[in-house]
């Protein structure tokens, strides 16, 4: 239901250009008539309360949470360090999640083709909430809003980096939280 | 006894250092209240600005931003309207490019220029050549807006966030941080909302 109401969203929101909007329209149609399936495979797409579960897992899994966009550098630029943790980490009970602050409008262009194109492996969620100034400070207190931004963490211990990785530093802080 | 003490000061640093360990790391810059450096930067039209030369000015709407970030970009008629509504009444719009050039072409002064001439953008937009204004102020993305009150102690910070609560959407807002903040200050009244978060571009270094 609520992958219907952002696609509504999107749709609303992408309704100023004329060209787009049959688009959209035909995109919405499509994943009304065949089912949430359609959507699930290409995007979730979650407002903050709808997001905050994938913050709270007490499962003693390590949760390395990535929050990017494709318009953003040096976010691109470090995925495939994350690529490779959650490769090398498999086994030790490690997940990766991307999340994606693209506008809403760019999911059909750019998000989900990029996802498609970088066969990127690990898991990757869209958060479209435009009430930031209340969801940013839930996720840290001390994040400004500039990403890339990562949150590691295990049931309650966690960790927050408003920063870019390389891959020796995120297995670094990783291992943190194997021992 | 002397263990005692020894345990004593062990137990101390044991402490003192966990509480090291426990404090996050918090960006140096402003914070509300502080007393803001002026500056002297290069404007598109060549001209060095300082916010000193505004000798009429009650304050400033001191805004980074850049050519190349999708949420500066999104803000631009935003930070335009800002400017056409507040320079009047004694807060001009100052905008400031903080990124590094060299890492990000698509924000050079020439390509600045363009963006300037291009939007009609009607206040100063500042090239921060030697990237050293942003970390004195403790900008980390674009957009980010710092609101100055000048006062006989100097620029007072009063306000440290983001332009509103709605980046995709200006027809939807329903808050807006700065108008609110400034329509406080030229009230004589206090700023509601002193800082606010938004998702912005990293400064490229």
């Amino acid at each position: 239901m609520r992958i219907l109401k952002c696609l509504l969203l999107l749709l609303i929101v992408s309704s100023c250009n004329n060209k787009k909007e049959s688009e959209s329209s035909q995109t919405a149609k499509q994943v009304e008539e065949t089912a949430p399936e359609i959507a699930a495979t290409d995007l979730e797409v979650y407002d903050f309360n709808g997001f905050q579960k994938f913050l709270q897992k007490k499962d003693d899994k390590i949760y390395v949470v990535n929050f990017w966009a494709t318009w953003c550098a040096p976010c691109v630029k470090e995925m495939p360090y994350f690529e490779k943790l959650s490769q090398e980490y498999k086994d030790k009970d490690v997940e990766v999640l991307f999340v994606s602050l693209d506008f809403p409008h760019l999911y059909e262009s750019k998000l989900i083709p990029f996802v498609k194109d970088k066969n990127i492996q690990s898991k990757v969620v869209a958060l479209n909430d435009v009430d930031m100034n209340t969801w940013i400070p839930k996720v840290d207190e001390n994040w400004s809003g500039s990403i890339p931004a990562t949150i590691i963490y295990k049931n309650d211990v966690s960790k927050f980096y408003e920063k870019s990785f390389t891959y020796e530093a995120l297995e670094n802080e990783l291992k943190q939280f194997l021992q | 006894m002397k263990t005692i003490k020894i345990l004593a000061s062990l137990t101390l640093v044991v402490v003192m250092s966990a509480f090291t360990i426990n404090k996050v790391v918090v960006a140096d810059g402003y914070k509300i209240g502080d007393v803001a450096a002026d500056f002297k930067l290069m404007n598109v039209d060549g001209k060095m600005v300082s916010l000193s030369d505004y000798k009429d000015a009650k304050g400033y709407i001191v805004t980074f931003t850049c050519n190349t970030c999708p949420y500066a970009v999104g803000y631009e008629d935003r930070i335009i309207a800002l400017n056409n509504k507040y320079a009047s009444l004694g807060y001009p719009v100052i905008a400031i490019m903080p990124n590094n050039t060299d890492v990000q072409p698509g924000d050079s002064m020439d390509k600045m220029k363009e963006r300037a001439k291009s939007k009609g953008f009607t206040f100063p937009y500042l090239l921060d050549k030697d990237q050293t204004v942003y970390p004195k102020y403790g900008a980390t993305k674009t957009p980010h807006v710092f609101i100055l009150q000048k006062t006989s102690q100097g620029n007072v910070v009063k306000y440290i966030g983001a332009i509103d609560d709605n980046y995709q959407d200006a027809s939807k807002v329903k808050t807006k941080y700065v108008e609110n903040a400034v329509d406080a200050l030229l009230k004589g009244q206090e700023v509601p909302e002193k800082e606010t978060k938004a998702i912005g571009c990293t400064i490229k270094v």
